[in-house]
């Protein structure tokens, strides 16, 4: 079934894009502050605390520093938040099966692709602000980039094979439904718990927050950014608490139900996912660059290959 | 690789006060570091010289908000090294007990905020919810969490009642077994160790050339302590030993201070046993100090504290003079922190435990009093060529 440019616009800017991920983007952004706080014996803040902060981001100045690229740092924020919001929506519109009117939209590729916009923004926005510790982290985000990508292209690969070799997310996902989830065999395991610290280190999360090391180099690539446009970047990473869980939902854990109990299911596997990534943020100090790069090329990659291999042999 | 230059303060997240380093980098690698300190003047010694002995204790208490027994427990050593003054046998309990549980809360303030520094923020909070007990039982002992006040020329300000120690070994008990899980859980963790081990390495010859003292020399195999060289107060009378270690990476640093808290415990220990029973009164009563001169020292949380006193027989020193542990302590970074990635030079400048308000003493002011500045009319002129900078006219 095809859909009308009004669908098209409704899946992007509500649900499941801008609107409907920014909100639950803000809300796991409050579960992750209020879990570190119980983690750490702190009390956490208010519910709305998030919003709070986005909203009063908005309404302050920005300031805009004078030896930059001025185009390059206003731009960046802006093409990274609609990347994001791109692959919400198409993950969103394959899981939710969009409601019923459409579920053809998800493609992988695309999917890799927007997802190294985000990372390639965060790099020309802390290039552009002329900043030594903002280049200092741009750098880092490019090494940390080189590390994680190859991983997490085999891992994406491992549902491809398993899904009988089709980059369409509908086709995975009801090749989950006709078999079970990918999860449960040996290859589609390795490939989660390698995806997981993927989206550890894409979502620039402890252990991997290397490029924003606030006692290092002071946030990094964002940290010339200031009211509006840093609020867009908070909002962006906010909205990826909710994007890449719900892409590797999709990918090994065969997606959503929206029916009777099956939504208690579908909640489970979500919270379950963010509540281990932010045990894993709160159990590990900062690594090095180095050290990432070695974690990701020596242990990582070649698992996620072994992965791969045993995907193709069929286990 | 072109060079470039991170400055590192003087406000940033890494320095809780104002500190400048220069790190000069290719790429990541930390080839060459500067640091210039004299940001947080305060002209203690100054202020020292025009007030009374008694008030002086007070005002070099202030002199830093952790070690705040080290410095008046050094400059009472001065005093009374003037006119060997003897300090009754309780009295001397009483302030190793305060000086070991300084050192306990100091090193489990330096291991959140180390845990902090690397990425760690778990690490931090429990080290410092673990420092709450120490706090109360300064607290029950003092009246106070900080600036606890205790210390008098010729013994201390407050006694320890005896009804009040069974309770106090109860908490201690309590930290006893955080602190001996606490060092376990550092010990063996793996990450820890994998992100620390062999970091921003102080070799034993350096440590030497750079005079460095304390929990950093000691972690680079010097076995200096004040408390064991030169035993003052109840330190002769209580059995301990001190931690020395080898490699002089940062987590020796970190293991040294772990056990450190652990022989502190049992120094504690051991003074409140002695306290339920040792009798006699807390402060010898001196009426005046004769001319002359005195040192003190004391090993602080982070170091050996000197204090130097002359007097001339007047109710106030003539000359006082502050040489805080951090101001040895970090120059050694020109030695441990050249050839390492940056994420490992912020770690190795934290590892020292720097206390840079307590460093600062002197300032050396060039062409004094050449030139005479109206700070009005500069003030002005700055405002006026902003100006000119923001609206062009």
């Amino acid at each position: 079934m095809k859909a009308s440019i009004g669908w098209l616009l409704f899946a992007i800017l509500i649900f499941p894009g801008l609107f409907f991920t920014g909100v639950l983007g803000l809300i796991v952004g409050w579960l992750d502050r209020k879990v570190s706080a119980r983690v750490q014996y702190r009390v956490g803040p208010p519910f709305s605390q998030n919003f709070n902060d986005f909203f009063k981001l908005l309404g302050k100045e920005t300031i805009i520093v004078r030896n930059g690229i001025h185009s390059l740092f206003v731009i960046a924020p802006l093409v990274a938040l609609g990347s994001t919001v791109l692959i919400a929506t198409l993950v969103g519109i394959t899981l939710f099966q969009w409601l019923g009117v459409a579920n053809d939209f998800g493609d992988l590729i695309v999917i890799m692709y927007l997802m190294m916009v985000f990372s390639v923004m965060v790099i020309l926005g802390g290039s552009a602000s002329g900043n030594v510790y903002s280049s200092l982290g741009a750098g880092r985000e490019i090494k940390l980039l080189l590390a994680d990508e190859l991983a997490f292209i085999l891992v994406c690969l491992v549902a491809v094979i398993k899904a009988g070799y089709t980059f369409r997310l509908d086709a995975i996902l009801a090749t989950q439904q006709a078999q079970g989830m990918f999860i449960a065999s040996p290859s589609g395991a390795i490939a989660f718990i390698v995806g997981l610290l993927c989206l550890q280190a894409k979502m620039t999360l402890p252990p991997f927050h290397i490029s924003e090391a606030e006692t290092e180099i002071v946030e990094g690539p964002l940290m010339e950014y200031s009211g509006p446009l840093l609020g867009f970047w908070k909002l962006s990473q906010a909205m990826l608490w909710v994007a890449l869980p719900f892409l590797l939902i999709a990918l090994f854990l065969g997606g959503f139900t929206v029916e009777g109990y099956g939504i208690l299911w579908s909640l489970l596997k979500y919270v379950g996912i963010v509540v281990v990534m932010i045990l894993i943020k709160n159990t590990n100090p900062r690594i090095r660059i180095d050290t990432a790069l070695h974690f990701f090329w020596k242990i990582l990659t070649p698992l996620a290959f072994l992965a791969t291999i045993l995907a193709v042999l069929g286990v | 690789m072109t060079e470039n230059k991170i400055p590192v303060g003087p406000f940033h997240p890494l320095l809780e006060e104002a500190e400048y380093f220069e790190l000069k980098v290719e790429g990541e690698m930390v080839v060459d570091i500067d640091m210039e300190i004299g940001w947080m003047h305060r002209g203690h010694e100054f202020i020292s010289e025009s007030k009374a002995f008694t008030q002086s204790i007070y005002l070099v208490e202030r002199i830093c908000g952790i070690c705040s027994t080290s410095h008046p427990l050094a400059c009472v050593h001065a005093i009374e090294d003037i006119d060997n003054i003897e300090i009754p046998m309780r009295a001397r309990y009483i302030r190793t007990l305060i000086g070991e549980l300084e050192r306990v809360h100091s090193h489990l303030l330096w291991l959140g905020l180390a845990g902090h520094f690397i990425g760690y923020d778990t690490l931090w909070m429990w080290a410092w919810k673990y420092r709450e007990p120490v706090l109360e039982m300064f607290e029950a002992i003092s009246g106070n969490r900080n600036h606890y006040g205790m210390m008098r020329v010729g013994g201390v300000a407050k006694d320890v009642e005896s009804e009040k120690i069974p309770h106090l070994l109860q908490i201690l008990d309590e930290i006893d077994r955080k602190m001996e899980m606490i060092a376990k859980a550092a010990h063996d963790d793996p990450v820890l160790k994998s992100r620390l081990k062999g970091v921003g390495v102080l070799k034993k010859a350096d440590a030497i050339a750079y005079c460095a003292v304390g929990p950093t020399a000691r972690a680079s195999g010097l076995a200096i302590d004040v408390r064991k060289d030169e035993p003052s107060d109840a330190y002769d009378l209580v059995d301990f030993n001190i931690v020395v270690l080898p490699n002089g990476d940062v987590y020796d640093k970190l293991v040294v201070r772990l056990l450190e808290i652990i022989e502190s415990n049992k120094i504690i220990r051991q003074c409140l046993e002695q306290l339920k029973t040792v009798p006699g009164p807390i402060l010898n009563n001196v009426k005046e100090i004769t001319p002359g001169e005195g040192i003190g020292r004391y090993e602080a949380p982070r170091g050996e504290v000197f204090h130097y006193i002359k007097s001339d027989g007047t109710n106030r020193p003539v000359r006082h003079k502050v040489r805080a542990p951090s101001y040895v302590n970090i120059p050694t970074f020109m030695a441990s922190c050249k050839g390492i990635p940056v994420a490992d030079a912020l770690i190795t400048l934290a590892a020292v435990d720097p206390c840079y308000c307590c460093t600062e003493r002197a300032l050396r002011v060039v062409n004094a009093g050449s030139e005479h500045l109206d700070l009005l009319a500069l003030s002005r002129a700055k405002t006026e060529q902003l100006r000119r900078e923001i609206y062009g006219k």
